[in-house]
């Protein structure tokens, strides 16, 4: 299921010819330890929420709350995998979420349907990470400085289109996306479109010429630049990925509030930095995994829902997500040094 | 080895920013919902409707960043606007510590009569409320308070233990008779001294309902993020229960998203705070928030009449007294479907 792709670096800095690794190359076994570590993590879990609450967590409904409360950051955290696996960081993902609803809601406000709301979050989303990617990849500014003055700036404009004010969205055709008589064979179709995201950013870091030029400018980018690699474009590309991800989770986040606010998309860089590295990223680039990544999302989510179903307070919540990213990154820390 | 990339050129680059650019500012312009100028007190005036002596106040608060804010810089502003003996000096609003204390030591160089100053955290100010003081201009402290009672000459605000204890209390009422009666709390941001206080009002007031057990109790972010969240868990974690408080009507607007996916009733909830759109729901009354309790952004409106009288030397009309209090804790109103034509042009965005 997961094939990390490692570039190697030989004297001459080539990349293998393109139409796939040589099989020694790609790492199953180590990746497979990740990924089925990562399912025990969440096996756990499972069992703990359904000894503590068996009728409330072993239920249709609570497997749909959960998968739909992973939906809108499970988004973010794949665009944010991308960026990280090419050595780079894009803190600005929850202001370009917030930025993206807050626009789409206020189209929304002046009577534009469905398809304006959509396009909106979409464009504005595009638009952000074209001007992170433009810094970064052809400004040459740090990909953390960047993205942090995006934060700041789509913070700040959110702010000031709305005014501070709660824009509540009655367009019928996006809040029903969210309802339960939309769901398509019990499946919400907010988790439809995380699917479809998971299965296309899995196909695209793992089957395409994108994902291996992604992983090599990441793994070292002068190497991939004596390749061929064209690393400017490719970093421009990235960051609209990103973008373009938080436009899609904006959306979302419309369609599951039924409002924009300026405070949307509150901490999801944390968040989605904090998945994509249980998950198995390297957050030095070089190393990305989809497949990590969302089922890092989907632990945290567990966790949040197992505390609710507890009735433990978020403070508690917070510990023990902590506990749990300190005690990911040291077991990946001990199997990477047994290679 | 060869890349096959999609040609593109510096140019086109250019271009394309330039038209995402030029489309962003152009949607940047497109107006906003038109905002509805109101003045949200009532119409008796603290001291009397009479121009006095004319009086300079001056204004400084927060940034305005939800719309609670936003309802108390528009009372205020309305508020002055009524009086022809009153100048209002209106700061850009800072939630950076600095910046407050450099807009209101401006206001103190400007010599306005009065200060009325709702500070982004109380206690960091407390100095410049001192400074005023000394200064000779007496300061009406809004809602968020002082380290001491000498940095003001009045306070006015809002009272967080109230609120919980009027949601509480009607809520009890409510469920009277009802044996074995579940509720559930939606707190706001569980770090702040505030959601403590209602939440302590909340129990204290459910103690008087013996039948009545409070089952669960998750912390929000005062966001409608936050709510939908918060809201859809506590939803699935209590299959029944009769009723919800939730402290803050904004990020009511997620929690009764998420009551609405669950596709759930049976229960009835109270929200706080006092925005329109929680005003109109209960005034629709086809949902289950069927009330709200008060924090009122009037208290902007009130926090200016009481300047006035500071600085015409008067008392306030009604009450026997020569001097303004000291100290005015307003009431947390529960607004239902009685009595919320009243309230609905308080009630903020």
């Amino acid at each position: 299921m997961t094939q990390h792709v490692s570039p190697p670096r030989d004297s001459a800095g080539k990349l293998p010819p393109a139409g796939g690794l040589p099989a020694w190359r790609s790492l199953p076994a180590r990746a497979d330890v990740r990924t089925l570590s990562l399912l025990g993590v969440l096996a756990v879990l499972i069992l703990i929420g359904g000894i503590t609450r068996p009728d409330e967590f072993l239920d249709t409904r609570n497997l749909q709350l959960v998968l739909t409360q992973a939906s809108v950051i499970g988004v973010v955290t794949v665009g944010m995998t991308f960026v990280i696996t090419s050595g780079g960081i894009d803190l600005s993902v929850g202001a370009i979420v917030a930025l993206s609803s807050v626009w789409a809601t206020t189209v929304a406000t002046q009577g534009y349907g469905f398809a304006g709301i959509l396009f909106t979050a979409m464009i504005v989303g595009v638009g952000c990470g074209l001007v992170n990617g433009l810094l970064i990849a052809y400004g040459g500014m740090v990909p953390f400085i960047a993205t942090l003055a995006m934060l700041a700036s789509a913070r700040g404009l959110a702010l000031q289109i709305t005014d501070g004010r709660t824009q509540i969205v009655t367009v019928g055709s996006v809040l029903r996306l969210g309802e339960r008589d939309s769901y398509v064979l019990g499946v919400p179709p907010l988790v439809l479109v995380f699917a479809a995201v998971t299965v296309i950013g899995w196909l695209v870091l793992n089957r395409t010429t994108f994902g291996r030029r992604t992983v090599a400018v990441g793994g070292n980018p002068e190497a991939a630049r004596l390749a061929g690699i064209d690393v400017r474009r490719q970093r421009l590309y990235l960051y609209l990925l990103s973008g373009l991800a938080c436009g899609i989770a904006a959306f979302l986040l419309i369609v599951l509030s039924g409002s924009g606010q300026n405070t949307n998309g509150n901490l999801y860089e944390l968040d989605a930095i904090a998945a994509a590295i249980i998950g198995g990223t390297l957050l030095s680039g070089g190393r990305g995994t989809i497949t990590g990544s969302v089922l890092g999302v989907l632990i945290f989510t567990t966790i949040t829902n197992i505390f609710a179903l507890n009735n433990l307070q978020s403070d508690v919540q917070e510990i023990a997500k902590g506990a749990i990213i300190v005690a990911a990154v040291l077991v990946q820390r001990r199997t990477a040094s047994t290679t | 080895m060869s890349q096959q990339t999609p040609f593109t050129s510096r140019r086109g680059l250019l271009f394309g920013t330039a038209a995402v650019s030029a489309g962003a500012f152009l949607t940047a312009c497109t107006s906003n919902e038109p905002k509805s100028e109101k003045t949200a007190a009532n119409d008796t005036p603290a001291t009397d409707g009479k121009p006095g002596t004319h009086v300079t106040i001056g204004f400084a608060g927060p940034q305005a960043d939800h719309g609670w804010l936003n309802a108390i810089n528009d009372n205020a502003k309305s508020r002055a606007e009524k009086y022809e003996d009153v100048t209002l000096e209106i700061t850009e609003g800072s939630n950076d510590t600095a910046a407050q204390i450099g807009q209101i030591e401006t206001l103190i160089n400007k010599k306005v009569d009065v200060l009325v100053v709702l500070p982004a955290d109380g206690k960091a100010l407390t100095q410049v409320g001192l400074k005023a003081m000394r200064a000779g201009i007496p300061v009406v402290n809004l809602d968020r308070i002082f380290n001491t009672p000498q940095a003001y000459r009045c306070w006015v605000g809002g009272d967080n233990y109230g609120m919980g204890l009027n949601a509480g209390h009607y809520i009890g009422e409510k469920l009277k008779g009802k044996s074995d009666a579940r509720v559930i709390e939606l707190a706001g941001l569980d770090n702040l001294e505030l959601t403590k206080q209602r939440t302590q009002g909340f129990d204290d007031a459910l103690k008087n309902y013996p039948n009545i057990k409070k089952v669960a109790r998750q912390a929000a972010e005062f966001t409608v993020e936050s709510g939908q969240a918060k809201m859809a868990q506590l939803l699935q974690a209590q299959p029944k229960f009769d009723a919800v408080w939730n402290h803050d009507d904004d990020q009511g607007v997620g929690a009764l998203r998420a009551v609405e996916q669950a596709g759930r009733d049976g229960f009835l909830m109270v929200g706080g705070a006092g925005a329109l759109s929680a005003f109109e729901a209960i005034k629709q009354d086809n949902g289950v928030l069927k009330a709200t309790v008060l924090y009122p952004p009037t208290m902007a409106a009130s926090a200016i009449d009481l300047a006035r009288a500071l600085g015409q030397g008067k008392g306030i009309g009604g009450l026997a007294e020569y001097e303004i209090p000291a100290s005015i804790t307003l009431y947390s109103a529960v607004v239902d479907k009685d009595n919320v034509d009243r309230y609905m042009p308080t009630g903020f965005r």
